[in-house]
């Protein structure tokens, strides 16, 4: 996917109007499925996801996320397979630990908690993947566009 | 202090005769008032540059892996380093991710006494106004052209001693016991608390504001004894994590990165922000993952070397309340 290419109106507001462009990292084998049995199921939810597709939710790297965040994105779902389900025996428990820091690393720095999300959907568990999608869009919502963080926003000089 | 200075001296000189070690890495004094420098020791004739004061803060650890690697091919090389509680620490931490094997190293440890901060002594003298400094015990004697300051230690310390819990090495094969600690027992060290409670906007607009001095020289990086990747993200070209130039978000970016890198690693030795030209107070980042590790995994680094990094292990029990569930 070209970067580039998300960009949001500069005037919106928070409100209701406002679409946030949110980037999910999905692993292939549980939440991939899960969020294609959400489409075949044809359960209705908000279409502010791009999806990439991942071998496991322990491939991500927290670069990957603070990346999307600097480029554009309003927001980031990790979602991986369940505890104890996972494809690669144990990538989503090293995961865990790694984004339990993650979350309360951004939040401690002043971004808001509800931008970087985590969750387990598997693959049987379309309905769960759509209630996820709600939920976090709503969340993402609520905090309005990522402004603060993104390139080109301002230079060191004119900071100081 | 000279008699602990003695001691090392004594000690090497016994090493190096007796060839337990091939090279030593200890401290000369520096070129700068109150500065030491990294020295490196390989024959007899050079023992009598090294010192041991208070104003020993580097951290030395950082030349390891560099050195170790370049002298892998000779079965017998052996480094000799001295190490303070912290130092010592990160090279527990580089032994267990494999940079460097124990029997490579000879480990001086030193109990350190709390090292001062030249900056905090220095900050209203001019140093062309500096002649000598003398130590003596509780107090440090700065002379001047006209006069001499005197300066309590325990008011100079380094942020990064103010609070240290381990200032005796964990590891180590032969052990100087200087004079006592300098630091008053503090009970905790609230720089994180105190900046988790401001509202989130007001943290943010900090964080802007102390990386915006930031030139990008990457001394916080140099000085890191974990930074030891051959190619850090910072400079990969493909794909480019971040622009080269001082963009604000790039600046923020690099930092939350290296810094995350560091977590379940940092044994908060303080050495990025001494390094710092800018003086960014990096420790509000550093020691807070350094408290997050600890709470939530009851890891604190460098003190067993059997002990798996936080990040290279896991538990079925580990805590998911900060993962969605929707309802």
């Amino acid at each position: 996917m070209d970067l580039s290419q998300v960009k949001h109106d500069r005037g919106a507001k928070i409100n209701e109007d406002f679409e946030p462009k949110i980037l999910a990292f999905l692993c292939n084998w549980c939440s991939y499925a899960g969020a294609d049995l959400a489409g075949v199921s044809r359960f209705q939810y908000p279409t502010t996801f791009r999806v990439i597709r991942v071998p496991c939710s322990g491939r991500i790297n927290p670069i990957y996320i603070i990346k999307a965040l600097q480029n554009g994105f309003d927001g980031v779902l990790v979602s991986g397979c369940h505890p104890g389900d996972c494809h690669y025996i144990s990538g989503n428990y090293y995961a865990r630990r790694k984004f339990a820091v993650l979350k309360k690393f951004l939040e401690y720095l002043g971004i808001e908690p509800a931008r970087v999300q985590f969750s387990w959907v598997s693959a049987a568990e379309g309905a769960r993947f759509a209630r996820v999608v709600k939920q976090v869009t709503e969340d993402i919502r609520k905090c309005g566009p990522m402004t603060y963080f993104r390139k080109n926003g301002k230079s060191v000089e004119r900071m100081s | 202090m000279k008699q602990a200075e003695q001691e090392i001296r004594s000690n090497i000189e016994k090493l190096l005769k007796q060839k337990k070690i091939n090279t030593f890495i200890g401290y000369e004094k520096g070129s700068l008032p109150l500065r030491t420098s990294p020295c490196f020791v390989s024959s007899e004739k050079d023992i009598s540059r090294l010192v041991w004061n208070n104003f020993c803060v580097n951290n030395l650890a950082v030349y390891l892996p560099r050195i170790v690697a370049a002298e892998k091919e000779k079965e017998s090389f052996r480094m000799g380093i001295i190490c303070k509680g912290c130092d010592s620490r990160s090279l527990v931490e580089l032994i267990k991710e494999k940079q460097l094997s124990r029997d490579q190293i000879y480990i001086i440890g030193i109990s350190c006494p709390g090292m001062l901060d030249h900056r905090k002594i220095l900050s209203d003298i001019r140093i062309d106004d500096f002649i000598d400094v003398e130590d003596a015990n509780d107090e440090i004697i700065v002379k001047l052209k006209r006069g001499e300051r005197v300066f309590r230690k325990e008011d100079c310390l380094c942020e990064a001693c103010l609070y240290c819990k381990h200032p005796v090495p964990a590891v180590y094969d032969m052990l100087i016991k200087a004079e006592q600690q300098l630091r008053q027992v503090m009970e905790r060290d609230l720089t994180v608390n105190n900046f988790a409670k401001k509202p989130r906007q007001e943290r943010w607009d900090n964080i802007e504001q102390e990386f915006s001095r930031c030139i990008r020289c990457y001394a916080c990086r140099k000085v890191c004894p974990n930074c030891y990747c051959n190619e850090c993200f910072a400079e990969q070209t493909n794909p480019s994590w971040l622009g080269i130039s001082t963009d604000l978000s790039d600046v923020i970016f690099y930092h939350i990165i290296r810094i995350f890198h560091q977590a379940g690693r940092c044994v908060d030795c303080g050495a990025c922000m001494r390094a710092c030209p800018m003086d960014i107070n990096l420790k509000l980042l550093t020691r807070m993952l350094v408290e997050e590790v600890k709470e939530r995994f009851g890891y604190e680094p460098g003190l067993v070397p059997e002990e798996l990094q936080p990040f290279a292990t896991y538990s079925t029990k580990d805590k998911q309340d900060f993962m969605v569930e929707p309802e």
